[in-house]
Formats: C-alpha cells, structure tokens, sequence
C-alpha cells in the first residue's frame, strides 16, 4: 500500500510540475519542477508533523525513488533504438557527427570540472585566511 | 491451425508484449555482463541493449512504431525518475548547500561549453544546418532536447539519438578521463558526468560513487533549465 502511495505522489509531483509549465509557458521541463516539488514536501515534513503520514513516512517516498533510479540506464533504451530510424543519414554523416560529440563531450566534461574545482579551492583559500 | 508459427509471430510481433519482454530481458542481460565485468566502461549496458535491440527489429523487418507501442512503458518512466531524483538531493542537501557556489559557477561555464563547442565542430565538419540544430540541446535528458529541437524546427528523433550517443560516450570517457585529470572529488566528477551525458552520465555516477550521483544528478536538472535558454540564443548568434 505504501508503495502504491508513494508511487502516486512521484506521479502526483510530476502531473502538478506538467500542469504549471504549460499553464504559465515556462520553458523548462515539467519533471524538473516536479523535483523541486517533492523536494520542498521532503523538507516541509521535517519542518511540519503533519505531513509525515502515508508515503512521507518510514521512507515510503525514498524507497520508491530509490527503486526508480536503481534502473535509470534502463529508461534511455526505448529512445536509443530510435537509431534504427536514422541510419540513412548516420551512412551519410555518422563519422562526423560521432566526432563532434565525442570531442564535445570530452571538452564539456573538462570544462565543468576543472571550473568546479577551482572555484571550491578558491573558496577553501579564502576561508583559510 | 495450417500455418500456425507464422500467424503466431505476426500476432506477437504486433503486441507491445513482446517488445516490452524484449527491452527488458535484453537490458537485464546486457546490465549483468557490465555488473560482471565489475561495471567496466565499455560495457555499457545502453550500447550493447540498443544495437543488439535495433539489430533484432532490422532482421525481423520491425518498424521503430511497432516496437516503441511496446517500449514506451519503459520511455516513460523518465519522467518519474526524474522527480525521484528529489530523494538522494534531500539526503545529501547539506553537502549540496555548501558546495552551492562551485557549482553554480561550473553549471554555466559546462552549458556554454557544451553547446557553443557541438555547434561550432558541427559547422567546421560541414554538416547540414537541420543537422547541426538537432544536435545542439545533445547535453540534456532526451525529453527536453526533443523539445528544443522541436521548437528550432529541427528534427526531434535525431536530437533524441545525439543526447543517447552523447550520453553513451560521456559515460565510457567519464571515469578514464577524470583519472587522468587527477580530480578526486566525487562533487565535482559526479557533477561534470550529469552535465555533460545527463541521465545516462548520472547513472554511470550512481554506479561508482553515491555522492558522484547526486551531484550528478543535480547537473542534469540544472543543466536542463539553462540550455533551454541558451540553445536557441547560440544557434542565432553562431549558426549561419
């Protein structure tokens, strides 16, 4: 019961966070603002007794997600088939538009890292003064 | 019952029973053989459950329509498990806060890296304009850069395959090219493997680290709100 519950208010989040994107226009994902969503109720129930019944106790909502995100490789499988769809063009540009990738995803991946650590390092010598 | 095993194939290979049973027997497979190889990069259990899928509907003369009427209860799930990723955020949110700035800070240097640098090597590798749009929002989870595309009028499906490729190369190159740069720290690995290959980069993050996955995790919503800014301002500013 608890499962089902705790499934519903995963759902629940991501329905509310559909529903405010395409009612107010916003341009992000429905899903992103469902997080933010349950992430709020996560922290109110800490805050409120109240709230901590059903799915918000004895990590009825944390066993459920835990449970989602243990296969998440899984879920890009159905859209990665999608290949399939496009080998025309992937004989025709596959070569190329691998290499762009890979180098783009090998410059990104530097470039976030190596700005994360030295910003955290910036900010660990400015403390230590 | 004259001609049975091919009435029962067609009668099969028209119900999304067999391509659900398919998507998950085949993943299931490909997921032990990574776990068996202790999680090693090239075995990826996406790749190897994608090729191996697309060969079996290409020898069975499946069309993709046939088989994602099966898969999409997989598809969908997505979305849930991105609101899921609320859980590990809220368990680690003290290490989230204090680390808020550095990341703020590497969200917007890793969003415009990985947008201006797939447009500009699209261009220089001469590729067709519909092309090089479809392949810009390739940074961000399938569903959002499907949108974005959607909305440059380019081709959805093809941003969908540029966001599974470059999440599938993200998660191979992670862990060798971060071993070489000579970062330990887990926040700020995780936080470059989500921003870069998003869910695909975050589930290879849960993999060799918890806290890699969380911050991994965060990157890839965040990353999600800023290049649906950003795409369609550098592909006026950058493409021809």
């Amino acid at each position: 019961m608890v499962m089902l519950a705790s499934l519903g208010l995963i759902l629940l989040c991501q329905l509310i966070g559909e529903a405010v994107v395409r009612g107010l226009g916003l341009p992000l994902p429905g899903p992103v603002l469902g997080l933010l969503l349950l992430l709020i109720l996560l922290m109110a129930r800490d805050r409120f007794a109240l709230l901590a019944r059903g799915p918000l106790r004895n990590d009825g909502v944390e066993t459920a997600s835990k449970g989602l995100l243990a296969h998440l490789s899984l879920l890009f499988v159905p859209a990665g088939v999608g290949v399939v769809q496009k080998l025309d063009l992937l004989a025709s540009h596959g070569i190329a538009i691998t290499l762009v990738l890979a180098l783009s995803v090998v410059v990104t991946l530097l470039a976030t890292v190596l700005t994360f650590r030295l910003v955290s390092r910036l900010l660990t010598q400015q403390d230590a003064r | 019952m004259k001609d049975d095993p091919f009435s029962l194939w067609v009668y099969l290979s028209q119900s999304p029973l067999l391509w659900l049973t398919v998507t998950l027997l085949v993943y299931a497979t490909t997921d032990a053989i990574s776990l068996a190889t202790r999680r090693h990069p090239l075995a990826n259990p996406v790749l190897h459950a994608m090729w191996i899928i697309g060969a079996f509907l290409l020898l069975t003369g499946t069309s993709y329509t046939t088989y994602f009427a099966g898969a999409q209860f997989v598809h969908f799930l997505l979305g849930p498990a991105t609101v899921a990723l609320a859980v590990p955020l809220y368990e680690n949110r003290k290490r989230v806060v204090t680390s808020i700035v550095p990341m703020l800070v590497a969200l917007i240097a890793g969003s415009v890296t990985a947008v201006v640098s797939v447009v500009l090597l699209a261009e220089l590798a001469g590729l067709p304009r519909d092309v090089v749009l479809s392949l810009a929002p390739k940074s961000v989870t399938a569903g959002v850069a499907m949108g974005i595309a959607e909305s440059l009028h380019a081709d959805p499906s093809l941003a969908a395959v540029a966001v599974i490729l470059t999440g599938i190369m993200g998660a191979i190159i992670v862990t060798p090219l971060m071993n070489r740069t000579g970062v330990t720290d887990y926040r700020a690995r995780g936080f470059a493997a989500g921003l870069a290959a998003h869910g695909i980069g975050t589930a290879r993050a849960f993999q060799v680290d918890e806290i890699a996955g969380v911050f991994s995790g965060i990157a890839m919503s965040l990353n999600a709100l800023v290049t649906s800014f950003l795409v369609p301002l550098a592909v006026t500013l950058l493409v021809r």
